[in-house]
């Protein structure tokens, strides 16, 4: 098998079962694994509460470690739409010719860094640099910024050692106070301030609803941005041919990075807090209890998707769930598809080949499932077009 | 060359003409309010959803299977939605009028 390869561990409890169990710090979680199981139950909020106890829907749970809500992902509707479409506008930035102009510049200038290099590591000397200049962009403040999160190292909320780490999570809830508290004393065109300056339902946002959305931000946009880029580039350096296919039609690069978005789904599952007694897949579920909506799982159901442990680099029908699906469907999706879509085009335009060297991969220890979703470290080297 | 006229959310009337591409293609390049096409056209986002005028369904055709359980699953949805990146533009829908859902 290619080095590159993602496989799919899910596929005989979806075919069989169309679920998966997992004991999440005694609090259980029933994870949902088939395509059309995985939208309905995601787009039911009222039995499959998104609104639950801040933390308990992430898997691994985070209710040990944190009690600021997450907004407005931890929201339903009504009120969740009311939050949603305050801060919607601002996630769509990335759509703008300037946004693109300064990533492209950023990638430009990053691929140009490491072209020199015989080899080089990708998650640290790479997408977590990528990762962090391009937040420069999405939360409008200066670029220099960056390299304290650079400091942080990959993991937000993870360590090697455990799971969850309280104190590596401590670092970014303190960072984010402190920044709230400068914005607060010199207001700027920043998020942080035009958040503190917003209303919803004629009521000021609070410090702490401001640390919900920026908690979010931060967290949501880092471990998937670093594995989407890094499995990217382990793809591309043994599929020399897609990168010759971008060159030669261009226009095929969208429709590749949402298979992408597919094949690796940089995020495997979130969850929900049961409502009421109900059923799911056939199989009863209790009120208050956990399930998960395993997006990694959905996404090669081969029902849905012809071939689908294969990326089929212009596949047209992609009905994928790789940014989750409905009322809380990814805010940050406008932002990782340009990311994606400028780090290939960049890649096609400077880089010949990449040799992928050592690398060992980054396995998400699921007890009945085993999934890889990228690397621990992975070397390579880009050789430029001369 | 076809003409495509959208009605918006706002009550905006915006004619169009193309000839080729989708109909979601041709609202994001005009920027036609309420139709994103976040995911470029395959199918996964329902941001460039419309309903075309009962007439004119027999020029649109009916949606797909994978189109359909999209719909399904949005609340605004009736029997004349599409999701406008899966209608072709030829000759064949010239004259269609969509309302955008969004």
């Amino acid at each position: 098998m290619e080095k590159s390869a993602l496989p799919d561990p899910f596929e005989n409890a979806r075919l069989k079962k169309g679920l998966g169990d997992l004991n999440d710090q005694n609090d259980p979680v029933k994870m949902i694994l088939r395509h059309k199981d995985v939208r309905k139950t995601a787009h039911n909020y009222k039995t499959f509460q998104s609104e639950a106890k801040p933390g308990r829907i992430v898997v691994p749970s985070e209710v040990n470690i944190r009690e600021t809500r997450q907004i407005p992902f931890e929201l339903d509707p009504p009120v969740h739409g009311a939050y949603r479409a305050l801060i919607e506008p601002w996630f769509k930035r990335p759509l703008q010719p300037e946004y693109t102009e300064k990533l492209s510049a950023q990638i430009s200038a990053l691929v140009d860094e490491v072209v020199q290099k015989d080899s080089f590591e990708v998650i640290e000397e790479f997408a977590l640099v990528l990762q962090s200049r391009a937040l420069t962009l999405l939360l409008n403040i200066p670029y220099e910024e960056a390299e304290t999160w650079i400091s942080w190292g990959t993991h937000v909320f993870r360590s090697e050692d455990t799971a969850l780490d309280a104190d590596k999570a401590n670092i970014l809830y303190d960072y984010i106070d402190g920044q709230i508290e400068v914005a607060m004393e010199n207001p700027g065109e920043d998020l942080y301030s035009v958040l503190l300056a917003s209303e919803v339902a004629g009521k000021r946002l609070t410090k702490e609803e401001v640390k919900g959305v920026m908690v979010l931000t931060f967290a949501g946009g880092r471990d998937t941005i670093i594995n989407a880029v890094t499995n990217a580039i382990a793809y591309l350096s043994e599929h020399p041919e897609s990168l010759e296919r971008f060159r030669k039609e261009p226009e095929i690069i969208g429709k590749a990075v949402e298979e992408m978005i597919r094949y690796f789904s940089p995020l495997t599952q979130m969850g929900r807090v049961v409502t009421e007694d109900t059923q799911v897949c056939e199989h009863a579920m209790k009120a208050d209890s956990r399930v998960s909506l395993c997006w990694a799982s959905a996404n090669r159901d081969a029902s849905v998707f012809e071939k689908p442990n294969e990326i089929i680099i212009d596949r047209k029908m992609n009905p994928h769930v790789g940014f989750g699906f409905s009322h809380h469907n990814c805010l940050g999706a406008s932002h990782a598809r340009q990311i994606m879509k400028v780090l290939l085009a960049t890649l096609a335009e400077k880089v010949d080949r990449i040799e992928l060297f050592e690398c060992k991969e980054n396995i998400e220890d699921l007890a009945e499932f085993q999934r890889k979703v990228g690397y621990d470290y992975i070397h390579v080297k880009f050789n430029p077009i001369q | 060359m076809a003409k495509i006229t959208f009605i918006t959310s706002d009550h905006q009337t915006i004619e169009l003409e193309g000839d080729s591409g989708s109909v979601m293609e041709l609202a994001v390049e005009h920027n036609v309010n309420g139709i994103d096409g976040d995911c470029g056209g395959v199918c996964s986002c329902a941001t460039c959803h419309v309903h075309v005028r009962p007439e004119d369904m027999e020029k649109t055709g009916a949606a797909s299977e994978i189109e359909t359980d999209m719909l399904e699953l949005d609340d605004n949805a009736d029997a004349y939605s599409r999701l406008s990146c899966q209608i072709v533009i030829s000759d064949a829908i010239d004259g269609v009028i969509l309302t955008v859902a969004k």
